[in-house]
């Protein structure tokens, strides 16, 4: 950090060489007065650079807290603290619930539900989903950001509660909400917002990332090692490299497209699982979580190849060198010295392509995302959808609300991908402290 | 030869059987290696022009000469490393105990066990101590008892008390004259004939310096040793012969021209007494 006193030193120079009058009797024109105004002049420009990086980034985050948290008003069409005789629906047994809800929807309806799963095999907590749905109703009729509710709390827990037609007073709650929660993790896609969570996009995004890495970085790193390692430098391959190299810059669109042609229209007997005996017709088109991740892993394959080339390239050729002076065969020093060796690089060129992969949606639509399923993914054979696909979903949608449950969706992306960098990170050092 | 290994009590039936070079009986006069007519290019580039040397068994031969005369490149040609990095193309024959090593059944990695090779450069592995000696024998399929190995290469090496504690530490974490003789100690291990050395002291202080010198004396008792110098002293302290390879100054066909064998005989002689005006030249300094 000698940047700031160099100016300094220069200032008192002795021989007063840095006039900037003109040309010295040597022949030199040191002018350094001027040469160090203009460094200065670029240092401000680089540090505003990094200053406006920072700042844009901040606001990123802020903004997207500012959606995920806050007071919200909330209208029940019937209090549910009523409907269980002053005690929360929570704490009443299962057969109590049942009976609520049948004394409160027609009955019609309540056969319905008995017919698509019996009530003796419902758990508590899907039949009080049952009754908020159809009976207790909240709405979200009004909600403040996170800086409003910090800013003027005290306006909004005075005015909130009142003026919402067609809501008793008692039914209009005032609340601060936090939009991420254990329940917004753990609650499959609904199409109330208060209720809707992202267990179903979370899981798809884990099952596509999985079958997209077990994809990618096996061939991946293999054919860096042949590139590396074993190809001679004739025409041909130098005409692979470039084409590598232009892949990993192809939108990610058309990888969505090529998804689409290979994995599920020509593929479809594999990737809708007909071939392994499955039966489910909404999965026989093939748009299955084994068609995304195949597509993932296609997507990011150039960019593990890209960096698993630099990372092997790092290695000193004189270990090789070493090595073969031995008597070992290339495997074989390839795989005592040179994997060990670029083993940090390659990871950290698979943590990066994850991190990639994780965020993108538009192949994954183009593949063919479900845009609104409850059920967990079963298997590679199953309908998907992955968080970035449920976030564009809910930013679409035309209420204001689940532009709270997108910001609380994005919070989660961020910190999922954020702990699946760590937790590679991790395990890079690991690989790079051992002997 | 093996009845002058005694130090060594590792019986070379302890590798896995080996191939063209196994029965180590002196079918050629009693050389280590000899090359015939030996010529190195790269591409275009003409590195080295029908050399032909006889290398003595069990004695040190130094290769000097002036930069980019070609040292290197003949050393590398004698464990065939030249083809690994460039396209060299190699012409000429290089006799190691009767067999011309380029002949297409020859396997270039037997080669390299037989003939191993010393860098420039101390290049141990990022390995435990313990590991950069064994393994080398290991992937030869070294069958013996693997701690009594280590213990007798690196006493070969001259290393085995400074680093008898810690075998278990990086060999990266030894100074730079004992990552040499690490370096030298794995070379030991894979029991080659020949151990090829390319400047082996050029990057080191001269007390490491004298030390691998020393180490080289030594090891010619059990070993034919071939080393490049840069170092006049070094060649005329350590070596029982010297080549002299030089810049062929006739041949101005090409852009560079390529490196030639002046001279070679018993050190005493090139030294005092060369027989021809550029050695004389070379060795007095007045060139190179």
């Amino acid at each position: 950090m000698s940047k700031g006193r160099e100016r300094r030193a220069v200032r008192s120079d002795p021989w007063q060489v840095g006039g900037g009058s003109g040309i010295e009797g040597d022949g030199f024109a040191p002018r350094l007065n001027r040469r160090h105004r203009m460094a200065n002049v670029w240092r401000t420009v680089f540090r505003l650079s990094t200053v406006v990086g920072i700042l844009a980034l901040g606001l990123l985050l802020v903004n997207i807290i500012n959606d995920a948290f806050g007071y919200v008003a909330i209208v029940n069409t019937v209090d549910p603290l009523e409907l269980g005789e002053g005690r929360p629906l929570e704490e009443l047994p299962k057969e109590t619930l049942v009976q609520i809800l049948e004394a409160n929807v027609s009955a019609g309806l309540f056969r319905r539900f008995a017919h698509d799963e019996p009530f003796e095999e419902r758990a508590s907590g899907d039949v009080i989903n049952l009754i908020y749905e159809n009976v207790v109703k909240p709405r979200v009729v009004n909600q403040w950001t996170l800086l409003e509710s910090l800013t003027q709390r005290r306006t909004i827990l005075t005015q909130g509660p009142v003026d919402y037609p067609g809501a008793s007073e008692r039914s209009v709650r005032v609340r601060f909400e936090s939009w991420v929660d254990v329940a917004f993790i753990t609650s499959p896609q609904s199409a109330d917002a208060t209720r809707a969570g992202i267990r179903t996009a979370i899981l798809g995004s884990l099952w596509t990332i999985a079958i997209a890495i077990l994809f990618a970085f096996p061939i991946g790193v293999g054919a860096a090692i042949y590139l590396e390692e074993y190809a001679e430098e004739t025409q041909l391959n130098k005409l692979i490299q470039t084409n590598i190299n232009n892949l990993a810059g192809v939108p990610s669109i058309i990888y969505g497209i090529l998804g689409l042609a290979i994995f599920v229209r020509a593929l479809q007997p594999l990737t809708s699982g007909a071939l392994f005996g499955m039966t489910d017709p909404t999965t026989a088109n093939g748009r299955t979580i084994i068609s995304a991740g195949l597509t993932l892993g296609l997507l990011i394959l150039p960019l593990i190849i890209i960096n698993a080339q630099e990372a092997i390239k790092a290695v000193p050729n004189s270990l090789r060198e070493a090595a073969l002076a031995l008597g070992a065969t290339r495997w074989q020093t390839v795989w005592s010295h040179v994997l060990p060796n670029a083993m940090s690089g390659i990871l950290t060129g698979a943590i990066l392509s994850v991190s990639r992969a994780i965020g993108e949606t538009a192949p994954l639509v183009v593949v063919g995302a479900s845009t609104y399923i409850t059920s967990d993914p079963n298997g590679p054979f199953a309908k998907f959808t992955t968080l970035p696909i449920q976030i564009f979903q809910w930013t679409t949608r035309p209420q204001s609300v689940f532009r709270n449950i997108a910001a609380a969706a994005i919070v989660v992306l961020l910190v999922l991908l954020l702990s699946m960098n760590g937790a590679a990170i991790l395990l890079r050092n690991r690989f790079s402290k051992r002997l | 030869m093996n009845e002058t290994r005694t130090a060594t009590s590792v019986p070379q039936t302890a590798f896995a059987p080996q191939t063209a070079f196994a029965p180590q009986t002196a079918r050629n006069g009693g050389y280590a290696i000899e090359a015939k007519d030996l010529s190195v290019s790269y591409d275009d580039f003409l590195a080295l022009k029908g050399v032909d040397l006889k290398i003595e068994r069990h004695k040190v031969t130094a290769i000097i000469g002036p930069s980019g005369c070609g040292k290197s490149t003949m050393l590398r040609a004698f464990n065939r490393m030249n083809e690994l990095f460039r396209a060299a193309r190699t012409q000429g024959e290089v006799l190691f105990n009767g067999v011309n090593i380029y002949r297409d059944e020859v396997d270039p990695v037997e080669v390299r066990r037989r003939i191993g090779m010393v860098f420039q450069k101390p290049n141990p592995f990022p390995k435990s101590i313990y590991e950069n000696v064994a393994w080398g024998a290991r992937i030869n399929g070294y069958k013996g008892d693997m701690d009594d190995l280590v213990y007798q290469s690196l006493t070969q090496a001259a290393l085995w008390g400074e680093v008898k504690d810690k075998l278990g530490q990086s060999g990266l974490s030894l100074s730079g004259g004992q990552q040499q003789r690490l370096c030298i100690a794995r070379t030991i291990a894979t029991r080659p004939d020949i151990i090829l050395m390319d400047e082996p002291a050029s990057a080191l202080d001269p007390i490491a310096t004298l030390r691998i010198e020393e180490l080289m004396r030594q090891l010619s008792q059990h070993y034919t040793i071939i080393v490049v110098t840069h170092n006049m002293q070094q060649a005329g302290r350590v070596s029982d012969y010297t080549a002299f390879l030089s810049l062929d100054g006739t041949d101005d066909t090409r852009s560079h021209a390529p490196g030639v064998l002046v001279e070679y005989g018993p050190t005493a002689r090139i030294f005092s007494n060369p027989a021809n005006q550029m050695t004389e030249d070379y060795i007095t300094g007045r060139f190179g």
